[in-house]
């Protein structure tokens, strides 16, 4: 059983950032499953075979979602970046620079988008429940 | 940058901050209709399309012996009100001015949130838009000059609704003379018009000008539906040597999915 998950010596490590590293290891496995599936796909010509590893990618499909969502949820910045992009029609690029921007402070206003919308208006919105 | 192409605008950061604040200070009071329906997004400026569930038959098709239907959407609408700003004010407003004329955005914002108000509650038939008011079944009637009359008229309103099966809260949408009559009206015994009239609806009485009269309509949800692509924003058109030109925009559909869901008043 090897512990290179660990680039720093585990014992120095709280049990909080081992979880991290295990879970970001994890994360890694299910994405590197993910594309050796893509590629045994690409090739399998056995009808058969071909439905089990469609299955089996299916689940590491759910089990890279779950490992995101648990690392997401214990690193606010991650997530609040993440926000920004993950789900966001449009430039995928562009909604990078401006979550990172949003997330960290970074945003110098100088133009860029007065909302946290991902959309560059105003942030308005529906105003629901406001009474006047 | 995206397609507001605000970078490019000759406009400081902090001439942008106060820009922006500008205009949601000037947008927020007037966007009055879309407080008392369903809004749906903002989905972006891609978004183009609201879709309806339902088909066209297809007179043909690409082979004998298939039928054919074609899928109806519902295409958002742009709406733009351009404006400009003195660059001599912008170079003020960076030495710290209190007191920048910002009056072409203020015309601006209030021309673009009437607009909207009209196309929800009144229609806009260029954008295939039918307003709240317009599409009700109900008979219109006319509400008046007399503010006291008008819990009579509005408790009518709300009774009918109820014979008609729509549930509450309900909202009120008021024009602006409507408005001012209400805010301004105390009743015998000194309670405020405003008050009764919020007992009677259960929920929001909003000033909302581009309304003809006043509209009733029901808060409980699912009947009236905004559908937001790019939510209002501030972008850049060009500039020169005396002033930068840019725009408020946005893009939207809206659909009424029960018209008996509304009582509307003519003014």
């Amino acid at each position: 059983m090897g512990f290179d998950q660990y680039h720093e010596p585990p014992e120095e490590l709280s049990p909080a950032t081992r979880t991290f590293a295990r879970m970001c290891a994890s994360l890694t496995e299910e994405a590197e499953a993910i594309g050796w599936y893509e590629q045994r796909l690409a090739v399998e010509t056995d009808s058969e075979a071909l439905a089990i590893m469609r299955d089996a990618q299916g689940e590491e499909f759910k089990h890279f979602s779950m490992d995101l969502e648990f690392l997401l949820r214990r690193t606010p910045l991650w997530r609040e970046i993440a926000k920004g992009i993950l789900f966001q029609a449009g430039d995928v690029v562009e909604h990078g620079e401006e979550s990172e921007a949003r997330a960290t402070g970074e945003d110098d206003g100088g133009g860029s988008s007065p909302s946290a919308d991902g959309t560059g208006s105003l942030g308005i919105g529906g105003q629901t429940g406001s009474m006047r | 940058m995206n397609h507001l192409l605000r970078e490019l605008a000759p406009v400081t950061e902090s001439g942008w901050q106060t820009i922006d604040s500008e205009a949601q200070q000037r947008l927020t009071p007037a966007l009055a209709a879309r407080r008392l329906v369903d809004f749906a997004g903002p989905h972006g400026w891609e978004h183009s399309a609201t879709n309806l569930g339902r088909t066209t038959e297809l007179a043909t098709s690409p082979h004998e012996g298939v039928g054919a239907a074609q899928r109806r959407v519902l295409a958002l609408a742009e709406l733009r009100a351009d404006f400009s700003v003195s660059l001599k004010e912008l170079r003020d407003l960076d030495r710290g001015a209190p007191d920048v004329d910002l009056a072409a955005l203020d015309d601006a914002a209030h021309r673009i949130a009437v607009a909207e108000n009209v196309a929800v509650m009144h229609g806009w038939a260029g954008a295939a838009i039918t307003g709240v008011a317009d599409a009700s079944p109900h008979e219109s009637k006319e509400l008046g000059n007399d503010a006291e009359h008008y819990p009579r008229a509005i408790a009518g309103a709300v009774e009918l609704l109820l014979r008609t099966g729509i549930d509450g809260p309900y909202g009120l949408a008021l024009g602006r003379e409507q408005y001012r009559r209400v805010v301004e009206s105390a009743e015998h015994g000194g309670s405020l018009l405003l008050d009764h009239l919020r007992k009677i609806l259960g929920g929001p009485i909003v000033w909302a000008p581009g309304v003809q009269g006043a509209v009733v309509l029901s808060q409980r949800g699912g009947d009236f539906m905004f559908d937001c692509g790019q939510d209002l924003s501030v972008g850049y058109a060009s500039h020169d040597e005396q002033a930068v030109h840019l725009y408020i925009e946005e893009s939207f559909s809206f659909l009424v999915a029960t018209p008996e869901a509304a009582v509307a008043f003519s003014a």
